[in-house]
């Protein structure tokens, strides 16, 4: 199986499920023919954004899937062992099922409080290795050196989850999608990937029949979306959720936002440490500065270090556009 | 390494593949600012200043972590990164509370530049760090966290020296630089943080308000002395080309200032150089080698502090700036009849160390100082400026006699491996009673890290290692714990590149600049008639004369070392 397992995830166009949307196979391929004596395989559980609860979802329900394509893994790249990275909260409820799914394998379990920064993949090897949490430079990419200078495999635990179906050949294109907000049926559901935004919100019966908008994709770092914006595919993360424009309050709004950044990002560099830090200023005062905020925005997008910070933009940006 | 050829700026530049864009940049006088980047640093890529624009790639990238590709085409300046780094500029500036009069970058300073090429608004947000506290590390440093821009380099400095007296803490939602309370730890003086700082938020203690101190004691002689490494970096500050050798310059310059006589360390170091070639040869004789170099005072505290197993392996002689202020006080008094109280030795020295080395109570002769102040390189050059001397301007002066002649050995002190070359020279011709062919050691010379060597003595080899930064030395302890038996002579100084690349020295510095102030003294060394510290009449003079008891010499050459308990308070 593992011969081929490669080429399965390639035909399949299995794209990873962590946000970044990097072609699985291409990831796996690098990873098992990378050099090395020594490889790490990991399965990130870290689910740091709010709203976005769907590897939470996953591992409740199908625990024994994730931890058969990590199995997949193990025997497809030689000479590696594996760490399931899981958000704190994760750690305590699905420790005791998934020691027992991994007993007498090597996979170990690793617990960390959580954290946004985990959806940058370094910062995940940072913190096993028991250093201060923040991104490293990219290249050498993480199949080339990634955890303790390794060729490393991280894949999301949703991906893991669709390698097990498609080894057994029971893999339907679909995805999981985290549904919040103003609606009666939160939860997750999984259904076809290239589904539109409009079409899931009907199919789950979450259709608001109140003047609202989404934000769409992660919690925090997803875009603001329009009612008439809801013909596409919801992308990242695959959050949607669905806001009453008469109930919400803007400001505040932005201000858990920008707080989450401010709490959740890394300082390590100027635009991403200083720029969120002065947008909050600004905002404490539920006051909007247009030129500054552009000037902001423009530095975090152009040259922050990593993609969490480019990704801080997205937000506001959309919010500011769309809705004042 | 691959040559690859890449496109700046419309122009064909080759290079070599794996280098960083910012690095061909600077190969090729291309100017692209960078705050957070030094040479002697691993790359962190968090000012976000040293943008470019990348053909056929989306944003802008930080030329400093990306690597240049063959055809790559660069662009170094354009609307959009002028505009991010303005804007970046103006981010940084909101972070440090400027003090632009009292700064060792003074007309240097990278920031104001680029404030204004970019046209900075440098007051568009309140300064956050307003009220950020200021610590005094001993004798030696101070840092103004107010100043701090977040880049690191201090942490990054301070952990390659293996000391990791400086560290980040999370406060709120942000981090600050701090000294750690670990009483486990302590700052080791070095001062590597100073001349890595790209923003002046750490100098040394009294670096701008107590310089003219040593000059006011009206009614006592005044006698200065300067250092083997000051004479070809201090021209730096009057914008003379780097490694320039201006010793007689400094000589005329020192004297302007109305100080009564003007004195050479490197004639110290001739004195350091006998005993030191005394003990390595008498260790040797008695198998207890390891014998440590002990002139550096950080490398002293290191072993104190961290590593007080090897107390024993120090060599009990006194640095070159104490033995000399030591015999000017004694010596010299003596012969020009003048009450030692009524002196005042001031050393001007490339290190913050010294000021912590000359407050030792252990180094007082009869009660009396040895030395009474340190001032760094650019202290005095900050007391030159104050004063109106210009060293690019001033006539050469001649040194006064007696201690002011010192043999090459003396000079080359200032560059890593100096010491144990010195030494070599003299305790050759002691062991074997034959006169050196060949004076030079250069085996032990250069800009590594760690140096090895194994020198023929009399049938014996004689294993040495030189070292300098201590995060190095840190490696050939642990070799040494392995195998007691693996040196017999270990030269270690804490700074980069030896005393040249010290904590006080003139800012910027790197390894390029480090090697033209070492140029400059192996220079002096090869032109000098007399090489080695015992042909040196001066000394055979002085050891005739007044160093001709075991109890004397103890007393103005040794001292003794003890396991220190942590110094900084905070």
């Amino acid at each position: 199986m593992s011969k081929d397992i490669i080429a399965k995830l390639k035909e399949n166009e299995l794209l990873g499920r962590g946000g970044a949307g990097f072609p699985a196979g291409l990831k796996w391929e690098m990873v098992k023919s990378a050099k090395a004596e020594k490889k790490y395989i990991i399965c990130n559980c870290s689910e740091g954004e709010p709203e976005v609860f769907k590897d939470g979802f996953i591992l409740e329900n199908y625990p024994e899937l994730v931890v058969e394509g990590i199995k997949i893994a193990l025997e497809t790249i030689g000479n590696s062992s594996a760490y399931i990275y899981l958000r704190k909260d994760y750690y305590e409820k699905f420790k005791s099922k998934l020691e027992e799914l991994t007993k007498n394998l090597p996979i170990a379990l690793f617990k960390k409080t959580g954290g946004y920064l985990s959806g940058e993949e370094t910062t995940v090897f940072a913190a096993i290795e028991n250093k201060r949490q923040e991104p490293r430079i990219k290249p050498p990419f993480p199949p080339q050196k990634g955890l303790f200078k390794c060729p490393t495999l991280i894949n999301n635990a949703e991906t893991f989850y669709h390698i097990a179906k498609i080894a057994k050949d029971e893999y339907k294109k679909t995805c999981f999608y985290s549904i919040s907000g103003e609606m009666e049926n939160k939860g997750v559901y999984e259904l076809p990937e290239d589904w539109s935004i409009e079409q899931i919100l009907k199919e789950t019966k979450n259709f608001p029949e109140f003047d609202f908008f989404i934000q769409a994709g992660g919690g925090v770092s997803g875009e603001i979306l329009l009612p008439s914006e809801l013909d596409q595919p919801v992308k990242g993360l695959r959050a949607i959720i669905v806001f009453d424009r008469k109930k919400t309050d803007y400001f505040d709004l932005m201000k858990k936002w920008i707080n989450f950044f401010l709490e959740n990002n890394c300082d390590k560099c100027v635009p991403c440490r200083e720029g969120v830090y002065r947008i909050s200023e600004i905002l404490e005062k539920n006051k909007i500065d247009k030129q500054l905020f552009n000037d902001i925005f423009f530095v975090l997008e152009e040259t922050s270090f990593c993609s969490l910070g480019k990704g801080v933009v997205v937000p506001f940006r959309s919010l500011i556009k769309k809705l004042l | 390494m691959r040559k690859i050829k890449v496109i700046i700026d419309g122009q064909g530049i080759n290079c070599l593949e794996g280098q960083t864009i910012l690095e061909v940049t600077k190969e090729n006088g291309i100017d692209i600012p960078a705050l957070c980047y030094h040479s002697d640093l691993k790359i962190k890529a968090n000012c976000r200043m040293c943008l470019v624009e990348i053909k056929g790639r989306k944003g802008l990238h930080a030329s400093c972590s990306t690597k240049a590709e063959p055809g790559m085409e660069i662009i170094t300046e354009s609307a959009k990164i002028n505009r991010a780094r303005k804007i970046n500029l103006e981010l940084i500036f909101a972070q440090h509370c400027e003090e632009c009069d009292d700064c060792i970058w003074d007309f240097n300073c990278q920031l104001l530049k680029l404030a204004k090429k970019y046209g900075v608004d440098k007051t568009r947000f309140p300064n956050r760090k307003k009220g950020y506290p200021v610590y005094q590390f001993g004798p030696s440093i101070i840092f103004d966290s107010s100043k701090c821009i977040d880049c690191r380099n201090c942490v990054d400095v301070c952990h390659q020296q293996g000391v990791d007296f400086l560290k980040i803490k999370e406060k709120g939602h942000l981090f600050q630089v701090v000294p750690t309370k670990n009483e486990k730890k302590d700052c080791i003086y070095c001062g590597q943080c100073i001349v890595h700082c790209p923003v002046g938020a750490f100098e040394a203690v009294g670096e701008f308000e107590d310089v003219e101190k040593p000059l006011q004691d009206k009614d006592k002689t005044v006698v200065f002395q300067f250092a083997p490494a000051i004479r070809t970096s201090i021209g730096e500050e009057f914008g003379l080309p780097q490694g320039s050798i201006i010793t007689e310059q400094l000589v005329a310059g020192i004297k302007k200032l109305g100080v009564d006589k003007v004195f050479d360390t490197s004639v110290g170091a001739d004195f350091t150089t006998i005993e030191e070639a005394n003990e390595l040869a008498e260790k040797l004789e008695k198998e207890t080698t390891p014998c440590f170099t002990s002139c550096c005072p950080s490398w002293v505290k290191f072993i104190e502090f961290y590593e007080p197993e090897f107390i024993p392996n120090l060599a009990t002689t006194r640095s070159p700036q104490v033995i000399l202020g030591g015999l000017i006080k004694t010596y010299w008094a003596g012969k020009e009849n003048i009450d030692p109280k009524k002196i005042t030795v001031v050393s001007i020295m490339p290190c913050v160390a010294k000021k912590y080395e000359i407050k030792k109570k252990e180094l007082e002769i009869d009660g009396i100082k040895p030395v009474d102040y340190v001032l760094t390189t650019r202290e005095l050059a900050y007391l030159f400026k104050k004063n109106k001397i210009d060293l690019a301007k001033i006539s050469p002066q001649k040194i006064d006699e007696p201690l002011g002649i010192p043999s090459g050995a003396g000079v080359i002190y200032g560059a890593s491996g100096g010491v144990v070359e010195s030494a070599l020279r003299t305790a050759y011709e002691k062991i074997t009673k034959t006169e050196l062919s060949n004076v030079e050691f250069k085996q032990v010379r250069g800009a590594k890290r760690i140096k090895k060597a194994v020198i023929n003595i009399n049938g014996k080899s004689v294993k040495i290692a030189v070292v300098n930064g201590i995060g190095n030395a840190k490696k050939i302890l642990e070799e040494l714990k392995e195998n007691p038996k693996l040196y017999d002579a270990v030269e270690v100084m804490a700074c980069f590149g030896g005393c040249i690349g010290g904590g006080g020295q003139p800012v910027p510095v790197d390894k390029e600049i480090r090697q033209k102030r070492a140029d400059g003294l192996y220079k002096i060394d090869n032109k000098e008639e007399i090489r080695l510290a015992h042909h040196n009449p001066i000394i055979k003079k002085v050891y005739n004369e007044f160093l001709n008891s075991k109890e004397i010499i103890h007393s103005i050459c040794h001292t003794s070392y003890s396991p220190k308990e942590r110094e900084v308070k905070i």
